[in-house]
């Protein structure tokens, strides 16, 4: 009995199990088929995702030229040493090497893994910017014993400014891409645009388009092979109206003479900017592998504010130089002819208070009181035209308000009225007051950019441009000129009697018996005036005796066209603390001299330092009243 | 001892399903260790001295084995004592004895000589009916290997040895009720054998197999990758040594425990059912020897055997599709290792042992 029930018992027992087994199997390939056909899609990606890795081949930027085709910003090769955290699996001990290896600090890394720490982690946080062969050789060193195999070395094109501080304000420089600068120009984090000057003002032209590689990498995420590659696009070139040798012209000239300062001179008839200076100015160079922090603290402590475009954001008394406006504005309001005359007694008595004049000039007119800056002349025409008339010629001549110039942060220039006074104060303008801005005094605050696009459109007879950088651009078929700014202005033309008066002046200023003597050229009738910018009231000056060293010394204004009969560039040289409108008409010459001579093809003239002067005469201030801060504005 | 006529009962059909799964893990180990390496070749020589056990293991007759089974039983209780004092240390466990020009593995041995133990006191034919006495002592036969190779530690061998007693003790006729009250038992147990039975990792181990996100760079990671390395694999698989997950090497121990996942990847689903067609149709065929048995401890034998084989071609595959916890079981047959290899073959030789003897005396 036992035998056969046995035998039945194993052989139920058998197909439970040979049942199960296949029951067993089947499921198995139920969860192959599930997970290969099923969700093969979701699958392949993240198969893909660990075994491919996207890198951004940084376009380089569009190289600049200035209008003669002399290179003023290229790119360089530089290295990155970067953190990819996609297969780190100890973080900290990463930062820990790569510090120790870079010689860098760890807090530092550290501190730049944070400030990344959101962004995915398949994207390069770079640590290093522009490292050292020595950095790079340890890093690659380290990386073939694996034991770096998440840090990265890449070799990307770096903005390099052959002529370092040279137009830096203009020229600007680049930088990581701030959050409202991804969206502004649609870039990634991590990407260099441009922060400051041309290279933010046309950013887009000179971006480029960044490639991309894909390649393989294993599990400790070392390269394997290429997959694709899409080759960077470099930006745009671009050519500026910007002149080389002007814009040396004036740097180098404005450091002769020892002044910080500005200069701006435009081709009259298009508002190219043929050169746009500020000193002291600043490296673009140290922000081009991402700016340390104490070269950029120091910089943005600096007493004499390097980083500050003086060119449209420094803002100055006018002085003297006022008087073209008024002059112009008188002969084409109609108040006055060129030969209308006025006695200079040394001064005149306007509402009861007497305004002094520097000189005794006797009888002059209009052209003559250009040329020896007369005070008293200019208080009289003043008075006859009012505050609201010059200031509408302020702002027909380009004085007033802002040049519309493709610089970010341009100041406004400010030339009051009695409409500007009842907003700015809630008062009533003074008839008084009149006679002080009729030579510059008062409550004028203005560009050296404003000043270049007055003197452009007098240099004009009426027609006011609108500055402008950029002269032509490659778009890879060779130079694109682009067109100027429409001007916004409504064009009025200068009655000629106006003109030849006004230049007769300023060429008296420079050619005759003036005060921009300094500045005259045999033969290249430059014509201009000066001006000086007071620093600090009487009273102020006063006050701040003795509990100060800072520079208290008045600023000079030299504003110039040249030739006097068609002028071919007109603009300002600004000496800070230059006590007077001659020392800028020093620093002007040798700017104006560099310009004729390379349109002549002529060697360029050679700055000749200052003889060491010893102790000048300061001219003694003439307070015109003991109220108001008229005086010296010659 | 090797009858001349037993030669036309080989199942030969058996041997060649055997060696297409060898030739299979040959091609992945090919495949994943770059070429035709030292691994490969270790893999070819162990292949080979394999197939000459498995030709020993056949030839002579498991009766004659099993009378000396207690023996064979005690010989590798001694051994897997030896691999506790004197066994290499590889990855915190002693599992090897290092013999020079070979690492032998006793605990893969340990299982067909348990299976024989099994077959041999459960399936005499002078016994009748199956007493609690029995399965006690099965119990404490199982228990001894199985704590001396817990204590390696490598649990997951140890493990494979349940089996054997379970189906032995099965096929030999244990009441259901024992089966039942043991599932009740195993239940009702499992919380806490995890709480006080296991070690911290393996703890953790298990508690990243049910949420892998957890821990996706740790424990978490090769159950992660094993997913993704099958899923990607698609229908017909990304070509051979085109993987990119084992090639990688984002799949640890790819030519090891892994093996099943690579396959998976580089030949797809359609390689996956020919290899889980090839293994079921050698657990079928090896079933039919049990059910053809002369004896019952012929069929237990092969029961046995087979018992262990299948549990841990079930786990391993289970586990490379990331649907099991990771252990480090290998996947018979197909992953690199020596011993396991040619204990498999061993094994599959007693089964055609019991199988060519069908007819004799």
């Amino acid at each position: 009995m036992a035998i056969a029930e046995d035998r039945r018992r194993l052989t139920t027992r058998l197909t439970v199990l040979r049942v199960s087994a296949a029951v067993a199997f089947g499921m198995l390939a139920g969860g192959f088929w599930f997970f290969q056909v099923v969700q093969f899609a979701q699958f392949k990606e993240m198969a893909e995702n660990n075994h491919q890795r996207t890198l951004t081949l940084r376009a380089p930027r569009g190289i600049i030229y200035d209008r003669t085709g002399k290179l003023l910003v290229e790119n360089r090769n530089s290295f990155n040493i970067s953190i990819v955290r996609e297969h780190t699996k100890d973080l900290d001990r990463t930062i820990r090497l790569v510090a120790t290896v870079t010689g860098l600090e760890e807090k530092v890394v550290r501190e730049i893994v944070d400030r990344h720490r959101r962004e995915p982690s398949y994207r390069p946080i770079v640590v290093v910017q522009d490292a050292t062969l020595a950095q790079v050789a340890a890093v690659t060193a380290r990386r073939l014993d694996f034991e770096l195999p998440d840090v990265l070395v890449q070799e990307v094109p770096t903005r390099q400014y052959p002529d370092q501080d040279m137009a830096a304000h203009l020229i600007g420089y680049v930088g990581e891409a701030s959050e409202d600068q991804m969206q502004a120009d649609g870039v990634t984090t991590g990407s260099i645009v441009g922060q400051f000057g041309v290279e933010r003002v046309y950013n887009k032209l000179l971006m480029g388009e960044d490639g991309a590689k894909r390649v393989v990498v294993n599990s400790m995420g070392r390269e394997i092979r290429t997959l694709e590659e899409v080759p960077p696009v470099q930006g745009r070139r671009v050519q500026l109206t910007i002149n080389y040798a002007m814009q040396k012209a004036a740097e180098d000239s404005l450091r002769n003479y020892g002044y910080n300062g500005s200069a701006v001179i435009l081709e009259p008839k298009t508002g190219e900017v043929l050169t746009l200076t500020s000193l002291p100015a600043f490296d673009p160079n140290a922000f081009a592998t991402g700016i340390d922090r104490a070269t950029w603290n120091s910089l943005n402590n600096d007493k004499l504010r390097p980083l500050q475009n003086r060119a449209i954001q420094g803002r100055y008394s006018p002085g003297s130089t006022f008087k073209i406006v008024v002059a112009t504005a008188a002969l084409e309001e109609g108040v006055i002819t060129p030969s209308h005359q006025v006695f200079c007694p040394g001064g005149g008595t306007f509402y009861g208070r007497f305004f002094q004049c520097l000189g005794k000039h006797g009888y002059m007119d209009l052209a003559h009181a250009i040329e020896k800056s007369c005070n008293t002349y200019f208080y009289t025409v003043g008075n006859m035209l009012g505050v609201d008339k010059m200031y509408k010629w302020s702002e027909r001549l380009g004085l007033a308000l802002k040049s519309g110039i493709d610089l970010p942060n341009e100041g406004e220039s400010i030339v009051p009225s009695t409409e500007w006074k009842q907003k700015r104060y809630n008062e009533r303008w003074y008839p008084g007051e009149t006679v002080s801005v009729a030579i510059g005094q008062g409550q004028l605050s203005v560009t050296p950019m404003s000043m270049a696009v007055m003197m452009a459109t007098v240099a004009n007879g009426g027609t006011r441009v609108v500055p402008h950088l950029v002269k032509a651009q490659d778009e890879g078929s060779g130079w694109v000129p682009v067109p100027p700014p429409a001007s916004p202005f409504v064009p009025f033309v200068m009655k000629p009697e106006t003109i030849t008066a006004v230049r007769d002046g300023l060429w008296m200023v420079v050619n005759g018996a003036g005060t921009g003597k300094r500045a005259m050229i045999a033969g290249r009738d430059v014509a201009g005036k000066t001006g000086t910018a007071q620093v600090i009231s009487l009273q102020g000056k006063e006050r701040a005796r003795g509990r100060t060293e800072q520079d208290l010394r008045d600023h000079g204004w030299f504003v110039f066209m040249a030739p006097k009969d068609n002028p071919e560039i007109a603009g300002v040289v600004f000496a800070e603390h230059g006590e007077h409108g001659s020392s800028a008409a020093q620093v002007a010459r040798h700017i104006i001299e560099t310009y004729f001579a390379q349109r002549d093809g002529l060697p360029l003239p050679v700055l000749v330092p200052p003889a060491p002067v010893v102790a000048p005469a300061a001219p003694s201030r003439v307070a015109a009243a003991a109220t108001t801060a008229g005086g010296g504005t010659q | 001892m090797f009858e001349r006529r037993l030669s036309h009962h080989v199942d030969w059909v058996l041997i060649g399903a055997v060696l297409a799964i060898c030739a299979v893990g040959l091609a992945m180990i090919f495949s994943t260790t770059g070429g035709a390496g030292k691994v490969y070749w270790t893999q070819v020589y162990a292949l080979g001295l394999g197939l000459i056990g498995m030709a020993v293991a056949a030839s002579i007759d498991y009766r004659s084995l099993a009378d000396k089974s207690h023996w064979l039983y005690l010989a590798i209780v001694v051994l897997l004592v030896a691999v506790l004092f004197f066994g290499a240390v590889r990855g915190g466990s002693r599992r090897w004895l290092e013999l020079g020009f070979f690492n032998l593995q006793p605990s893969e041995f340990a299982k067909a000589t348990l299976a024989l133990m099994l077959a041999k006191m459960l399936g005499e034919e002078r016994r009748s009916a199956l007493t609690n006495n029995d399965l006690f002592i099965a119990a404490a036969l199982t228990a001894v290997p199985f704590l001396i190779i817990a204590r390696q530690p490598d649990l997951g061998t140890a493990v494979t040895l349940l089996p054997i007693l379970f189906v032995v003790a099965y096929a030999a006729g244990m009441p259901m009720k024992y089966i039942y009250a043991g599932l009740v038992v195993a239940v009702l147990a499992a919380p806490v054998a995890y709480k006080f039975g296991l070690q911290d990792y393996q703890r953790e181990r298990i508690s990243t197999f049910l949420d892998p996100a957890q821990d996706p760079k740790g424990a978490g990671y090769q159950q992660i990758q094993a997913r993704i390395t099958v899923g990607s694999g698609g229908v017909t698989g990304k070509g051979f040594m085109e993987g990119t997950q084992g090639q990688l090497r984002f799949l640890p121990v790819a030519h090891n425990d892994f093996i099943f996942s690579v396959l998976a990847e580089e030949q797809g689903l359609v390689g996956v059912l020919a290899a889980l067609g090839l293994y079921l149709f050698v657990i079928l065929r090896a079933l039919d020897a049990a059910r053809l048995a002369k004896d019952r401890l012929g069929a237990y034998l092969v029961l046995g055997v087979l018992s262990s084989f299948t549990f841990q071609v079930l786990y391993n595959i289970t586990m490379s599709a990331g649907l099991a916890p990771v252990k480090g079981l290998t996947l018979p047959l197909m992953s690199y290792g020596g011993s396991s290899m040619i204990a498999t073959l061993v094994g599959f030789g007693l089964i055609l042992n019991v199988r060519m003897r069908r007819f004799s005396n």
